[in-house]
């Protein structure tokens, strides 16, 4: 039996450098995660966390591997929920690659791809990201092609 | 009609639309709009259960074909699904596909869920799964840009292949569930 994992792509009309842009830039990040918002230099090795508008910490982890307007791998712990916190790290990798199109029809379009798996045995954290990651990257999607979410909450 | 309870979920994928919900609604339904969002693909649906339901080609030729499952305007719609316009994928058996769709706070939730009723290697699946994403993002575009994607449709490694074997072995024929 495989570990869970979860796994959304999404496609966005814009480029690798402002979809880089828009998860890594704190004020960006901030539009489309309902307040929340990650503190990181963005460097392998380097902290980084998910902070909630009252200072308070959502996530905590570390920046594994980081390629700009490419690729993005974060170890990464919840730490507001003992339930899921109990289940300890996890592993987020971000891949942006420029989809294929018909020139046709203009449709240039970004395709990212999200993945989430525990390191070890659970199935809290897989289930609650789940529910999260369409709603965060349908509102990112939105933020890039119109500049604004789809939704505040 | 389909034995519903014999088809298990295999692929879900859930996008939030800022658009009214009737207005997503009708996205799925009208060839206008599938046309845009889903690879030129032209929508035929009666709006019934039971009754007939296509999508055509640019061409005319029937791309997928089936039967409309569940017909409840403007929250659920379910379909049986077979690819008819692709080499031998017609001769495996139909999955089912459906539409949620749910407000969510200022948002429209869609969620689209593809059921099968045999065990499915993942390689065939991986063509629902990367064919999904491209025509929900798009339809996502459409809906609040008025501009679609329109991306490349490209069949993942090994599915061609997959479906080959597969009409070839039959393994639904010996599915035990």
């Amino acid at each position: 039996m495989s570990k869970p994992k979860f796994v959304y792509v999404t496609y966005i009309r814009t480029t690798p450098e402002k979809l880089w842009a828009a998860l890594t830039d704190p004020q960006t990040i901030r539009k489309y995660w309902f307040g929340i918002t990650a503190q990181s230099d963005w460097q392998p090795g380097s902290p980084w966390s998910l902070k909630f508008e009252d200072g308070r910490t959502a996530d905590s982890g570390e920046i594994l591997e980081a390629v700009p307007g490419k690729r993005l791998v974060i170890r990464w712990r919840n730490e507001f929920k003992p339930e899921l916190k109990a289940e300890g790290w996890s592993r987020c990798t971000m891949e942006i690659e420029m989809a294929e199109y018909y020139p046709d029809f203009g449709g240039k379009a970004a395709k990212l791809t999200i993945s989430h798996e525990l390191e070890g045995e659970g199935t809290k954290l897989v289930e609650a990201v789940s529910g999260g990651w369409p709603k965060i990257l349908s509102n990112l999607k939105s933020l890039l092609e119109t500049g604004d979410v789809a939704f505040e909450r | 009609m389909a034995d519903v309870s014999k088809f298990k979920p295999k692929t879900v994928y859930v996008t939030y639309i800022d658009a009214p919900l009737e207005k997503v609604w009708r996205a799925l339904i009208d060839p206008q709009f599938t046309r845009q969002y889903f690879f030129g693909f032209a929508i035929e649906i009666e709006p019934r259960s039971g009754g007939a339901f296509r999508l055509l080609a640019p061409d005319g030729g029937t791309h997928v074909s089936g039967e409309v499952v569940e017909w409840s305007p403007p929250h659920r719609l379910c379909v049986t699904w077979r690819v008819a316009g692709m080499k031998d994928f017609g001769e495996l058996p139909e999955c089912l596909v459906s539409y949620d769709i749910a407000q969510a706070g200022g948002s429209v939730q869609v969620t689209m869920t593809e059921s099968h009723s045999w065990d499915v290697p993942d390689a065939i699946l991986r063509g629902g799964q990367s064919g999904w994403p491209k025509i929900l993002s798009s339809l996502k575009s459409v809906l609040e840009t008025g501009k679609a994607l329109s991306i490349e449709t490209g069949m993942p490694a090994g599915f061609v292949d997959a479906v080959k074997k597969a009409v070839v072995e039959k393994p639904w024929l010996r599915s035990s569930s």
